[in-house]
C-alpha cells in the first residue's frame, strides 16, 4: 500500500499513540495533530479517545474541532471514545455530541440477577456480527476484537457491526464517509490490523 | 459473549525477563518483546509485564521497554512494579501501556487510586493484591513488598476500596498458592467476583490446563494470569484455548 496522508486527530484524550503504532505496523504513519488545515487535508483521519465524554465534548466545542470534524469528506475513522463522541447524545455527562450518527450513548446497566457475574465496563475480546460496512469484510464475520467500554451506543440505522453484552449493540456505525468502531482495532491483533487496512483502502 | 482472557505475565529485571518462584530465585529466560510477540502470535489475549528493577537506571531502561512493546506488540498490556507517583504512570502511559498495576504504593497510599483514575481514566487502573489468607477464618491478609510485609488491610475489604477509589480491575495474587502449582484460590476469587463489580484476574497457582477452567467456572474469574507454565512450554496457549473451549468456556 502507498503511503497515504493519514491524521490523527490530536485532544484532550488519552492512548492516542497506540493508534500510530499500528500504523507503523502496517508501514503506514499518521500526524498526530489538531491543525485545521493538517486535518481537511488529509486523505484519511483517524478520531481516537479513551475518557470522559462531556469535558472532551466542552473541548471539542472550544476549539473547533466539532464543527470541523462533522464537516469532513474524507473517510473518518472515530474510535472508543471518538465513536460515541460522533453519537448524538450522551448519557456520561448528558452532553450533546457531534449528531453524526442519530444514534445515542447510553450507560451500561447490570442485568438483577446477574448469574454470569458480568462486569463494567466490558473489558476485553468479544466478537462482532451482522457486518454491513466496508470496514469489515466476509471473513471478519463473527472475530473476537477488543474491547474497553462502560458506555455503549444502542442499535440504529447506522449500526454496522452488532455485539451482545448485556443486550445488543453497535459495536461499529457507519454513515457515509463516517465510520466508527467501539472496540479498539489498534489493540485487537491480526483481526484490527485487517480492520485498519481496510478502513487506509477506502 | 465476552471470552475469558489468558494473560501471560513477564518479570522484567534490567529489561530481561525472568520468573521468580515463590518470588525469590530468579532465572532469566529471555527477550521481553520477543516472548511477548511470540505470545500476541500464540493467542494471549493480553500482557502483563512487571519491573523488579530497583535501581533508577534500571526504570529508565523499562520505560525505554515500554516504548518497543508498544511498537510491536498489537494486543493490551499492563504494566506494573515501582509505579509510586503520577508521574511513574504518565511515563508509561507515553511509553505507551494500556494500563498500569499498583500494588504496594496504592497500600501505603490508598488516594493514588483515586488520582491515577481521575488523571488516566478507571480503564488504565490496575490494583494487584498479593494477600495471604489467615490460619483461622475466612479473611486474607494483604501483604507488600512481594509477599515479605504483611500489612493491616484484608483483601476482601481492600478490594473493595480499590474498586469504590477508581480501580478498573484487581489483580489477585494469593501468596498461599503462587508457585506451588496446585490451582487458584477459587473460593477467595469466586468471593471477589460477587462483591465487586470490575473485572477480576485470577493468579497465582497455574499448574495445568483444569486449574485455568476452575478458576473461571469455580472462581467466576474474568481472566487467569500465569507465568512459569507459559514460559517453561509446560502449556502452551493455543492447547489451553483449545482445551477450554471443548470444556465450554468461552475464549477467543
Amino acid at each position: 500500500m502507498t503511503k497515504q496522508n493519514i491524521v490523527i486527530i490530536k485532544y484532550n484524550a488519552g492512548n492516542i499513540r497506540s493508534v500510530n503504532n499500528a500504523l507503523l505496523r502496517l508501514e503506514q504513519e499518521g500526524e498526530i495533530t489538531a491543525d485545521p488545515e493538517k486535518i481537511i487535508k488529509a486523505d484519511k483521519v483517524i478520531f481516537p479517545g479513551v475518557g470522559e465524554a462531556s469535558t472532551t465534548m466542552k473541548h471539542l466545542n472550544e476549539t473547533g474541532l466539532a464543527d470541523l470534524i462533522k464537516t469532513l469528506t474524507q473517510p473518518v475513522l472515530g474510535i472508543c471514545l471518538g465513536m460515541q463522541l460522533m453519537g448524538s447524545q450522551s448519557e456520561e455527562g448528558d452532553v450533546n455530541c457531534l449528531g453524526i450518527f442519530d444514534e445515542k450513548v447510553k450507560k451500561f446497566q447490570l442485568p438483577d440477577p446477574n448469574p454470569q457475574n458480568l462486569k463494567i465496563p466490558q473489558m476485553g475480546w468479544n466478537q462482532i456480527t451482522d457486518l454491513k460496512s466496508d470496514l469489515f469484510d466476509a471473513s471478519l464475520e463473527g472475530k473476537y476484537v477488543y474491547f474497553v467500554h462502560s458506555y455503549y451506543v444502542a442499535l440504529g440505522n447506522d449500526t454496522a457491526a452488532t455485539t451482545n453484552y448485556i443486550h445488543p449493540y453497535s459495536s461499529a456505525l457507519q454513515r457515509d464517509n463516517f465510520f466508527a468502531t467501539q472496540f479498539h482495532p489498534e489493540k485487537s491483533g491480526p483481526v484490527g490490523e485487517k480492520i485498519l487496512k481496510n478502513f487506509l483502502k477506502l | 459473549m465476552l471470552a475469558k482472557r489468558i494473560i501471560p505475565c513477564l518479570d522484567i529485571k534490567d529489561g530481561m525477563t525472568v520468573k521468580g518462584v515463590k518470588f525469590v530465585e530468579l532465572k532469566t529466560v529471555g527477550d521481553p518483546v520477543e516472548l511477548a510477540a511470540a505470545y500476541a502470535d500464540q493467542g494471549a489475549d493480553e500482557l502483563v509485564f512487571l519491573d523488579i528493577t530497583a535501581s533508577h537506571e534500571g526504570r529508565k531502561t523499562f520505560v525505554d521497554l515500554v516504548h518497543r512493546i508498544a511498537r510491536h506488540i498489537n494486543i493490551p498490556f499492563t504494566v506494573g512494579g515501582g509505579i509510586s507517583e503520577l508521574s511513574d504512570a504518565e511515563a508509561l502511559l507515553n511509553a505507551g501501556a494500556d494500563k498500569i498495576s499498583i500494588n504496594s504504593s496504592a497500600v501505603r497510599n490508598p488516594q493514588l487510586i483515586d488520582d491515577m483514575a481521575k488523571n488516566f481514566g478507571s480503564q488504565f487502573v490496575v490494583v494487584a493484591i498479593d494477600a495471604k489468607k489467615e490460619e483461622t477464618g475466612n479473611e486474607w491478609a494483604v501483604t507488600v513488598n512481594g509477599g515479605r510485609i504483611f500489612t493491616e488491610k484484608r483483601l476482601f475489604s481492600w478490594a473493595r476500596e480499590a474498586e469504590q477509589r477508581g480501580a478498573g480491575e484487581i489483580l489477585f495474587t494469593s501468596m498461599d498458592h503462587d508457585g506451588v502449582k496446585q490451582g487458584f484460590a477459587n473460593e477467595a476469587l469466586a468471593q471477589l467476583s460477587d462483591d465487586l463489580s470490575i473485572p477480576i484476574i485470577a493468579s497465582g497457582g497455574a499448574g495445568n490446563m483444569q486449574h485455568f477452567k476452575d478458576a473461571f467456572e469455580i472462581g467466576k474469574a474474568d481472566a487467569a494470569l500465569a507465568a512459569s507454565v507459559f514460559h517453561y512450554n509446560e502449556i502452551s496457549v493455543p492447547d489451553l484455548k483449545t482445551y477450554l473451549r471443548s470444556e465450554g468456556i468461552v475464549v477467543r
